[in-house]
């Protein structure tokens, strides 16, 4: 039998070819005319978004975007990791109806000079948002490509004036076993947390998401806000944040209480540190339809390619025993 | 009563229907027949499917002779092999998808994964001793092995035991679905231990 080398197998031979191009000329011509608003709105065109979902307006490009074509919609909001709603895959979006995104609040505390509880406005609403194009690899090694839309991390941090004790920010889900079906057993330990260094929740590429395909995020995404940290495993990236706290020691994360020699605080994409029982050294990237069966696995990057911006972080430190 | 041309003509043909219909419904999920959508991860759905089909069909094979013990009549017997090479279809369907669609014949990388991932490595071994099972099934196989033929069939045990092993060492945290393919499993072979020391008290 003849099976084709993995290598040949573009990008284009898998999203629909009107999809491909349109995106490649809508990204050229906003690169040309710098901030535009065209987009987000010009991704939600091409693809089949339900009208439920809320457009968001004002949504700019970002130039930290990848240029790897994205998934479609139904592909990012049908095959997701969200264990409060359930462990199976389909089960977020079937099971995340009930879910009541707004009002929103989040709890701000620690070490900061501004604690408190504020709803979603006062924390999103004075920053512009924006829509980044980023890889999102799961540990499970699949991966996606997802037009998210937020805000960066550190923007929002530094309004609440974290104080020099704080060395690092935990990040809490919400409790909701009424609404989150998943919550109702002790898969994991509940309340979801989660944690980064400053330096990492001050990065640049770091986002507080509260969108993708230019609308509002839907339920089994992490509505209404999410963390993601591109360059770590997809478990870093916290769905519907209720709590942020400024802390001056590491804080505990779920994965990581739950199988710590499976999974570490840093939890970044490395393709030489293997997961104990599987590789990390390629992935797939998901990609539904009977016309990508055959496509082949892909190498994983280090810091899922994006390095560049952020191996300086770990200078030092060695990645095998803090993986 | 049920006619041995009834079982050839009906009932059998009913219970490969049966066995088949998984593979079907997996075919009109891959032509996006009525709505029905393999995911957005079609190549891990097949895989994933076909191991839990073929698992599924093994325990269904090793429920036979204790249903004949509870019903008294030998009707489950005639359904064993047929319901065993169901299973190792699947089972061998589940390899191929691994092997070609989800690491498209990358056989290092295969290699690697079986030697150096346990839970491969067993669910690997169990597809392989499988084989010389699915081989041996038909009546002149079993008359040219006499005694032998029992004692080698009754690797099916073991090759039970390693599938839902793999399965429960694979799941990444929620362990319900594989500890319950487990408990039928410990349930199945518990009979027959049961069975056997009730038979040696009696002797």
């Amino acid at each position: 039998m003849l099976i084709r080398k993995p290598t040949d197998i573009k990008p284009s031979d898998i999203t629909a070819e009107s999809v491909f191009l349109n995106r490649r000329t809508l990204l050229r011509s906003a690169g040309f005319l710098g901030a535009s608003t065209l987009l987000p709105q010009a991704h939600a065109a091409d693809e089949e978004i339900p009208a439920k979902y809320k457009r968001l307006t004002g949504v700019r490009p970002s130039p930290l975007s990848t240029k790897d074509a994205p998934n479609r919609f139904d592909e990012i909001s049908g095959y997701n990791n969200f264990y409060e709603f359930g462990t199976d895959k389909a089960d977020p979006a079937a099971e995340s109806g009930r879910f009541r995104p707004q009002p929103w609040k989040v709890k701000i505390d620690g070490e900061a000079g501004i604690t408190g509880t504020f709803d979603y406005d006062s924390i999103v609403k004075p920053h512009a948002l924006e829509e980044r194009i980023y890889r999102f690899r799961c540990v499970e090694a699949w991966s996606m490509v997802i037009p998210w839309v937020g805000i960066p991390l550190g923007e929002v941090l530094k309004r609440y004036n974290p104080t020099s004790k704080a060395r690092y920010v935990a990040f809490e889900t919400v409790v909701r076993p009424a609404e989150m079906p998943g919550q109702k057993y002790p898969i994991l330990d509940w309340p979801y947390v989660e944690g980064l260094t400053m330096a990492e929740a001050m990065h640049p590429l770091t986002l507080l998401v509260v969108g993708v395909y230019g609308v509002e995020l839907p339920n089994q995404n992490g509505a209404p806000l999410r963390l993601i940290v591109p360059w770590k495993y997809g478990f870093k990236s916290i769905k519907s944040l209720v709590r942020i706290s400024f802390r001056e020691k590491q804080p505990p994360t779920t994965w990581n209480i739950s199988a710590p020699d499976e999974y570490g605080f840093y939890a970044n994409v490395n393709p030489a540190v293997d997961h104990p029982r599987w590789s990390q050294a390629s992935e797939r990237r998901v990609s539904s339809g009977v016309g990508s069966l055959f496509a082949s696995r892909q190498p994983t990057l280090p810091f899922n390619g994006y390095a560049a911006q952020v191996a300086s972080l770990y200078k030092g430190l060695d990645l095998a025993r803090n993986f | 009563m049920v006619t041995q041309r009834q079982v050839r003509l009906f009932w059998r043909p009913l219970a490969h229907l049966a066995c088949a219909l998984p593979l079907i419904y997996l075919l009109l999920e891959l032509a996006e027949v009525g709505g029905l959508r393999l995911g957005a991860n079609p190549q891990l759905a097949i895989r994933d499917f076909l191991g839990e089909w073929g698992l599924r069909l093994l325990l269904v094979t090793l429920a036979m002779t204790p249903l004949r013990w509870i019903t008294g009549t030998p009707w489950p017997l005639q359904y064993r092999r047929l319901l065993g090479l169901w299973s190792f279809a699947y089972l061998a369907l589940h390899f191929v998808t691994y092997f070609l669609l989800d690491r498209s014949l990358d056989l290092p990388v295969i290699i690697e994964d079986i030697v150096k991932r346990p839970f491969i490595t067993i669910g690997f071994l169990a597809v392989v001793l499988l084989i010389p099972l699915a081989v041996t099934s038909t009546a002149g196989w079993r008359r040219r092995l006499g005694a032998r033929w029992l004692t080698l069939h009754r690797l099916v045990y073991p090759i039970a035991i390693l599938g839902c092993w793999h399965f429960y060492w694979l799941v990444k945290k929620d362990v319900r679905e594989p500890l319950i393919y487990c408990g039928i499993l410990a349930v199945l072979l518990g009979f027959r231990v049961w069975q056997a020391r009730r038979r040696a008290a009696m002797t």
